[in-house]
């Protein structure tokens, strides 16, 4: 626990706005997130999540947004656009001078619906309608596939320009999954609320339930148990593991390493059946609460060997997959994304810092156990698809050195403290998930129920840097890129 | 690639031998399942596992006792197996849940009288040992994705029990669908049913396609298949993990016995 305050909160008036964007990006700072939520009925404010440099506390500006306007910050600071469309989509407000201002999320007609009494079933025309370049050369080609994608994928539309080989411009259409989950955690209880955040996303359970819980914790200013805390990194780092286990098997099979791809699957497993003898869930869903963990977790005295021997395993696999040349040729040079375009378009976790971007929560801002382990940021420069697996594969190596530091100082004892959230409070909690940076932001109400649950996956800042990287590249390096970005779908849609 | 393929070689068969051996390894060794229900130990006025149960999938007497479990609305999340004080509910390794009548997942102290069995044929006998699969995610969290994907790893390989995904609707003999249905994917839902030849059959893979699960019912987000498609099987679990979705497969082509009755696992 840190003596400096983890999060500074910001009054900022909307004509101020831009005038401290300039000063947050001059000085080497970034935009995390927007979101909206009510402090009181009809009236709106927007909290923008920022973090200025290296060391320092992140920033909460609260703006309201007078007569539900507010200016967009999107123009310089481009990650913002999708963040200020979903809140004209959700919350009904309108950002004055948006670059793209057309609805992401929902359709037009059902503006603001997030806040509207839910009426019936859902209806299919709440789909945000598709909106298209003008392409003007009779000779460019449209090529729509999805959202029902060959084999099991999760769905999304994909929309190619193309001209034979070569993709002139490339939109994800994403949003199908639009579950509309962040308001089933209103006016619950903030205590169960941990079970709704891991189905948030599947594959980043413990990480959505970590940084939930964490968000909970910091409305209620309450100590967590030592071992709760190491705990929660062994079960985060696991998570970490089979999730780039998954991507190497991903990247395998795209680059037709057909036995490559069974060995990473075959891997995965092993830390999946792992995890389940463990927690006593593959996902290791089940275990966390605010507070602490629901129940204690027997860490098995074989489980050192367990995770040695699958070691040895791992780095048997990622050496030949470092040797071999077809897959390396596939690679190398595929995929582009530059250092500037990942900071403007907010790319994050393993993307981001394989195009230069030294950030990683578990450093920078730590929490669980984080604080007292020592954790190494793998980093690369080129930005393309080589240099993403290449960090990846760095990432498993320290996921396993930090189980390897942590075990032996687990420490027995509680595992959950007292945990009551402050009525008409808020917190604000986060995690680096495997594909990286996750924040949730709770608002507590006057009766200590949920009044606000905004989360901000990982996949919603890299989906948004992506076509960047598609655009002006050619078709036979897109299922190689795609997989090599890691990009999930349901925590980006939500 | 040589060298991959003698690598794989090497490393010998990684395939376990269930589920043709019933005691091989099916993989899931320690996860909780659905909760048990033992007997009724309820006491008066208790009512905890109904408020504590996030997808009001319990329901209770007069008195205040377990009166009723929907299984198809259990998330296995054991919230409420750890708010019962009397024993009632108990944490168990079932997962097998895989049913053909919706009503079979439902528990209730009385057991209601069961639908009559059908003794005809469900399934072409075409399909038994050559089965393709089309999956279409209807709003998923993209576990039961996880878990589909886990399918095809060298563990259970499950191109050995004659069951394969295609790509094509067109080419499939069954639509396996997750996810609580979203309003925008509720079309090409639809559609891609709409383009599969009969005999066609429907699995609705976890709690989410069954009943809706955690987040059933917003503004966005549907009840699951119920009322949307004829449902062969229904397959509750948050995400049912892989050696259950086999075990639902095998249920659909009649090479496994259905394990749940109304609400009521049977021993193996």
């Amino acid at each position: 626990m840190s003596m400096s305050p983890r999060v500074e909160y910001i009054q900022v008036a909307p004509d101020a706005l831009q005038e401290r964007l300039a000063q947050l990006l001059d000085s080497g700072g970034r935009m995390q997130m927007a979101y909206a939520w009510l402090p009181r009925p009809a009236l709106a404010e927007v909290r923008y999540l920022a973090a200025p440099g290296a060391g320092q506390p992140l920033q909460v500006w609260e703006c309201r947004a007078e007569h539900a306007h507010l200016p967009s910050l999107a123009l310089r600071a481009p990650l913002l656009g999708w963040y200020e469309r979903e809140m004209q989509d959700l919350y009904g407000l309108t950002f004055d001078g948006h670059p793209e201002p057309y609805p992401l999320v929902v359709d037009g007609a059902a503006r603001g619906i997030a806040l509207m009494p839910i009426e019936g079933p859902p209806r299919p025309s709440l789909r945000a309608p598709l909106v298209l370049p003008e392409v003007r050369d009779p000779q460019v080609q449209l090529l729509s596939f999805g959202p029902v994608r060959a084999d099991v994928m999760e769905s999304a539309q994909f929309l190619f320009f193309y001209l034979g080989e070569a993709v002139m411009h490339y939109q994800p259409r994403l949003f199908f999954k639009h579950r509309g989950i962040e308001t089933r955690f209103e006016g619950g209880d903030p205590l169960a609320g941990c079970v709704l955040a891991e189905r948030v996303s599947g594959v980043g359970s413990v990480a959505h339930g970590l940084a939930y819980c964490q968000a909970v914790e910091d409305a209620a200013d309450c100590v967590v148990p030592l071992r709760a805390r190491q705990l929660r990194v062994l079960l985060a780092e696991l998570e970490r593991l089979y999730n780039h286990l998954h991507y190497f098997g991903a990247l395998a099979d795209a680059t037709t390493l057909k036995v490559g791809q069974a060995e990473g699957r075959l891997l995965e497993e092993k830390i999946k059946q792992l995890a389940g003898r463990l927690s006593g869930q593959r996902f290791m869903r089940n275990v966390l609460m605010p507070g602490g963990l629901r129940r204690d977790i027997a860490v098995p005295a074989d489980l050192p060997d367990t995770l040695s021997r699958l070691r040895n395993e791992v780095e048997s696999y990622l050496l030949q997959l470092e040797r071999t040349t077809s897959y390396l040729d596939r690679l190398i040079t595929t995929g582009v994304l530059t250092r500037e375009v990942a900071f403007d378009q907010g790319a994050t976790g393993p993307v981001e810092r394989a195009s230069g971007l030294d950030r990683d929560m578990r450093r920078d801002h730590p929490y669980a156990a984080y604080t007292d382990l020592p954790v190494a940021v793998p980093l690369a420069e080129e930005g393309d698809a080589y240099a993403r697996a290449r960090v990846r594969a760095a990432e498993v190596r320290v996921s396993f050195d930090l189980i390897e530091l942590l075990l032996p100082q687990l420490q027995s004892g509680e595992v959950r403290g007292a945990c009551i959230p402050k009525p008409a409070s808020c917190g604000l909690g986060w995690a680096e998930s495997p594909r990286g940076s996750l924040y949730y932001a709770v608002h507590i109400d006057a009766y200590g129920r949920l009044a606000r649950v905004k989360i901000k996956s990982p996949s919603f800042s890299n989906w948004r840097a992506f076509p960047f990287t598609v655009h002006q590249s050619n078709m036979m390096d897109y299922a190689i890129n795609e997989a090599s970005f890691g990009l999930a779908i349901a925590g980006c849609d939500r | 690639m040589s060298l991959w393929t003698l690598r794989g070689l090497r490393s010998g068969q990684a395939t376990t031998d269930w589920p043709q051996k019933a005691d091989g390894d099916h993989g899931q060794h320690g996860t909780l399942g659905m909760p048990r229900i033992t007997a009724e130990h309820c006491g008066d006025e208790c009512r905890r596992c109904a408020q504590t149960c996030p997808t009001q999938a319990i329901a209770l007497d007069t008195r205040g006792h377990l009166a009723e479990l929907d299984y198809g609305r259990c998330i296995a999340c054991q919230l409420c197996v750890e708010a019962c004080p009397s024993g009632t509910l108990q944490s168990s390794e079932a997962w097998a849940f895989g049913v053909r009548e919706r009503a079979d997942l439902e528990w209730s102290l009385e057991p209601r009288p069961l639908a009559s069995q059908q003794l005809a044929a469900h399934i072409e006998k075409s399909f038994r040992g050559s089965l393709h699969i089309r999956h279409v995610d209807a709003g998923s969290c993209n576990g039961c994705e996880s878990e589909l994907q886990a399918l095809n790893n060298p563990f259970y390989n499950l191109h050995r029990l004659g069951v394969f995904f295609t790509a094509s609707p067109r080419a499939a003999d069954l639509l396996l669908v997750t996810g609580s249905v979203t309003a925008a994917m509720q079309e090409p839902l639809l559609a891609t049913w709409q383009a599969m030849p009969e005999p066609r059959r429907v699995l609705a893979c976890g709690t989410c396609a069954v009943s809706g699960g955690v987040c059933g019912g917003t503004y966005a987000s549907g009840n699951g298949l119920h009322g949307i498609l004829p449902v062969d099987i229904w397959l509750p679990g948050c995400p049912p993990n892989p050696a259950a979705i086999i075990e639902a497969l095998l249920l659909l082509l009649e090479r496994k016995p259905q394990r749940v009755h109304g609400g009521r696992p049977h021993e193996r």
